[in-house]
């Protein structure tokens, strides 16, 4: 769908203040960056984790009173999805040393450790391997590796300051020493970086940087490395056995409260299966596809917090779940597209955010939180009331690609951004040329279950790695820094398991009593609702049509 | 404004899903379209985006006999199409260990024999819902040029449509990664200041100043952080910060 006149008329606007955009661009003049002390006023008045009512407290479990969204605590106050004295534990389905849930980016990095350190791996997965928001995250991974410009003290300075100074420092710690030996593992596997001729790694600002230091494979850096380390597990097919579309849904602890496995849930057969491990590691990623606010989301469709779930069951605490990041670009138009991330690399290369006007009002490399408030005032008619219409009613602003073409030479946006150009293509729209039309989306969970820096969480033989865990990113995580948390922790993890597998000896007899307990835990918060978790999969069927599909305590209608 | 209930609503088609007829809304892609039609996706849906592969789709329009594909995530459905998602495909792929080759051009080749008995009919070409140019890739495999099929190969999501359409029984996909991570480790330089940046923090030269960062009040944090140097979006790789004492 090619833009319509009436948002050509806006466009022209655009292209009305872009020759001097970019000559301003060239000389180095930037639009003016919010003082620490501005950022907050604006915050509060539009950010959505503001917005009243939105959130509750959580009346069950270890983190009892902490108020987080509506959305999460709906599904902490749910029952588990199966009768946990039904599954019969005596005979595991499968026998392992470490069972790692979820095959996203951390889930592939820790199989793969887990491996290397001698131990035989289960991974076992919702959808397919890879099928994650790693395989989706577009602009870049960072890493202070830039001799003699950077280092990994001002990339923690910056990690604290996007994340509003409360982050954890030693987790902060673990992922800033770890960063060049990540790129470093990665090349070394095979990926495909954009480099320079000698070798030289192309990096580049994101939003909230100091230095350029995001490394990238053109626009589809998460895809890169998620093909990458899939195919390097895949090399491990004697160490490593991946279980598709069979998710987690309850961990199993033994008598003396050690993680010993987990309940699968074959999507397919609709059975349970008992998976027997000495060590589990949780990598199940975010919770975009719960629409949190009705927000639309650039997730995965398996991003709906399963993990959290399970853990959060078997006692471990969760943090800085309170925010949740709106990624700033998210496509508006065409509606298709809606809710598709467009990466920051493109404001890393000096793209302009504009107006209804064709107007900057904000500068494009502010830390998320702050650039997506910014934008929701513009746009807002209780803010400024400057956004540019949709045909359908929406509200947008415009990111100036085709300024890159000028900045950096004709050509550089469709091999700088190929995904994206092929994308807007389909469309009838040429990003080189016109600008893309978008809105805040519901992008990344900044907080989850509580770890420590060797991924251990409270329950011994449990570790967490990636978007699952909360702490790293503080209450706001920086572009890049999530591709670079799934490896540097998923590796930790993965390590560790293995060794914890080894050396802590045969495990008890397999119970779920946890998740009794916690059942009843919930009938007697007085909660009544019938609701079960975690979800597994989103729920976009017609409602005109689910009317009609009566069959008592279906799953869902299979495609296959 | 961002509410993901906010369908348009507009004029219904007929779409054949496997066979079975629905009627939705002519502006929704396949994926979209089979879920206003009461279909819970398992397999045949991942990322929604178009670069993850779960749902390589091949469809045909009325009154043709012509094979088309798109992913379902991103083509809107036409009237009357007929439509089936291939989720899965049972490809072979040769299991290796990366440190054993060597990115010589054989490679592929020993890896994947089959490569040989491409008859070059450029079904794989016509089948890629990226557009990528298959049957160059696999003539560059062939003639062992790896950087090439690397490059060529680049956007490849995996999905398996190329392999599905071949009359040779190629898995060019399997083919297409192998190249590119044998490209990338050893036909591509590897980055000099990467290996020596690792070695600075293996001897532990950035220890002390990240440790007096972690134990600092809160204010300090904030006015280093307000304080410190930004790298001029269009500096140069040769920039260098007035401070160069932490780096």
């Amino acid at each position: 769908m090619p833009y319509p006149e009436s948002l050509r008329k806006f466009i022209e606007k655009v292209e009305a203040t872009r020759p001097e955009r970019v000559e301003r661009k060239k000389r180095g003049e930037e639009f003016p960056a919010l003082k620490l002390e501005e950022r907050e006023p604006v915050l509060k008045a539009f950010h959505p984790d503001f917005i009243d009512g939105t959130k509750r407290k959580i009346k069950v479990g270890p983190s009892k009173n902490y108020s987080v969204s509506n959305e999460i605590v709906d599904l902490l106050e749910a029952k588990s999805r199966m009768n946990p004295d039904a599954v019969d534990l005596s005979k595991p389905d499968f026998e392992t040393e470490v069972l790692v849930i979820g095959a996203g980016g951390a889930g592939t990095a820790a199989a793969i450790l887990a491996a290397e350190n001698g131990a035989e791996v289960i991974v076992a997965t919702k959808l397919r391997h890879g099928d994650a928001n790693t395989m989706m995250a577009e602009g870049g991974i960072q890493a202070a590796d830039k001799v003699g410009k950077d280092s990994p003290y001002y990339h923690y300075l910056d990690i604290l300051g996007g994340g509003h100074f409360v982050n954890d420092p030693e987790l902060v710690y673990t992922l800033v020493i770890n960063a060049p030996d990540v790129i470093k593992w990665l090349e070394n596997m095979g990926t495909s970086f954009s480099k320079f001729r000698d070798g030289t790694m192309k990096t580049m600002h994101g939003g909230g940087t100091c230095r350029k230091r995001m490394h990238y494979a053109a626009d589809i850096t998460g895809a890169e490395i998620m093909k990458t380390i899939r195919d390097e597990a895949r090399n491990h097919e004697d160490m490593i056995e991946v279980i598709e579309f069979c998710p987690a849904v309850d961990l199993v602890l033994d008598d003396g409260g050690r993680c010993t496995g987990a309940v699968l849930y074959n999507l397919e057969t609709a059975e349970y299966m008992f998976v027997k491990s000495r060590a589990v590691v949780i990598a199940t990623g975010g919770s975009g596809r719960l629409h949190i606010q009705g927000f639309m989301t650039t997730n995965h469709y398996g991003a709906t917090a399963d993990g959290i779930v399970m853990a959060y069951r078997a006692g471990v605490p969760i943090s800085f779940l309170h925010t949740v990041q709106y990624h700033p670009t998210g496509v508006v138009f065409p509606e298709q597209a809606e809710g598709i991330l467009i990466t920051e690399k493109f404001r890393g290369a000096g793209a302009n955010i504009l107006n209804v006007h064709g107007r900057q009002f904000v500068y494009e490399r502010e830390p998320r939180d702050v650039e997506a408030a910014c934008i929701i005032r513009e746009c807002s008619p209780a803010g400024r009331g400057n956004g540019v219409p949709t045909p359908t009613g929406k509200f947008g602003v415009w990111l100036d690609s085709p300024m890159i073409d000028m900045l950096k030479g004709e050509g550089t946006v469709r091999k700088e951004f190929p995904g994206k150009h092929i994308l807007f293509r389909r469309f009838g729209i040429d990003i080189a040329r016109d600008p893309m039309l978008v809105h805040p989306t519901l992008h990344y969970q900044n907080g989850g279950l509580d770890i420590n820096n060797k991924c251990e969480t409270c329950v011994p033989g449990l570790y967490a790695a990636g978007e699952v865990t909360g702490g790293v990113h503080g209450e706001n995580r920086l572009m890049g820094n999530s591709l670079l948390d799934v490896i540097v922790f998923g590796r930790i993890a993965g390590a560790n398991a293995a060794e914890y597998a080894r050396s802590a000896g045969e495990p008890g007899k397999p119970s779920l009593e946890h998740v009794k307990r916690y059942n009843h835990e919930i009938e007697e918060a007085g909660i009544s609702e019938d609701r079960i978790a975690p979800m597994l999969l989103p729920d976009y069927r017609n409602p005109e049509v689910k009317k009609k599909q009566l069959t008592g305590k279906e799953f869902g209608t299979l495609s296959w | 404004m961002t509410k993901t209930s906010d369908k348009p609503v507009d004029e219904l088609v007929p779409i054949f899903f496997m066979g079975k007829r629905y009627e939705v809304p002519s502006s929704l892609t396949i994926q979209k379209a089979l879920e206003y039609a009461g279909y819970r996706h398992i397999r045949g849906c991942g990322c929604r985006g178009g670069v993850c592969g779960a749902c390589g789709t091949v469809y045909r329009l009325p009154d043709s006999y012509r094979l088309q594909v798109g992913l379902a995530c991103q083509t809107v459905v036409r009237p009357e199409m007929h439509l089936m998602i291939l989720p899965y495909y049972p490809g072979n792929r040769a299991c290796f260990d990366i440190e054993e080759l060597s990115g010589s051009g054989d490679d592929p080749a020993r890896l994947y024999p089959e490569i040989f008995k491409c008859i070059g009919c450029n079904a794989c070409t016509m089948a890629c819902p990226m557009d990528i140019d298959v049957m160059h890739y696999m003539a560059q495999a062939i003639r062992g040029d790896i950087a090439g099929v690397a490059e060529t190969s680049f956007d490849c999501i995996m999905c398996g449509l190329c392999a599905s359409r071949c009359p040779a029984e190629e898995v060019q996909f399997n083919v297409a990664i192998l190249a590119r991570r044998l490209n990338a480790k050893y036909l591509v330089p590897k980055a000099a200041h990467l290996e020596k940046r690792v070695k600075q923090i293996e001897n532990g030269e950035f220890e002390e100043p990240l440790r007096e960062l972690m134990s600092m009040p809160v204010e300090k944090l904030k006015k280093l952080y307000e304080e410190r140097e930004i790298e001029p979006q269009m500096a140069g790789e040769d920039w260098t910060p007035r401070d160069t004492r932490y780096v």
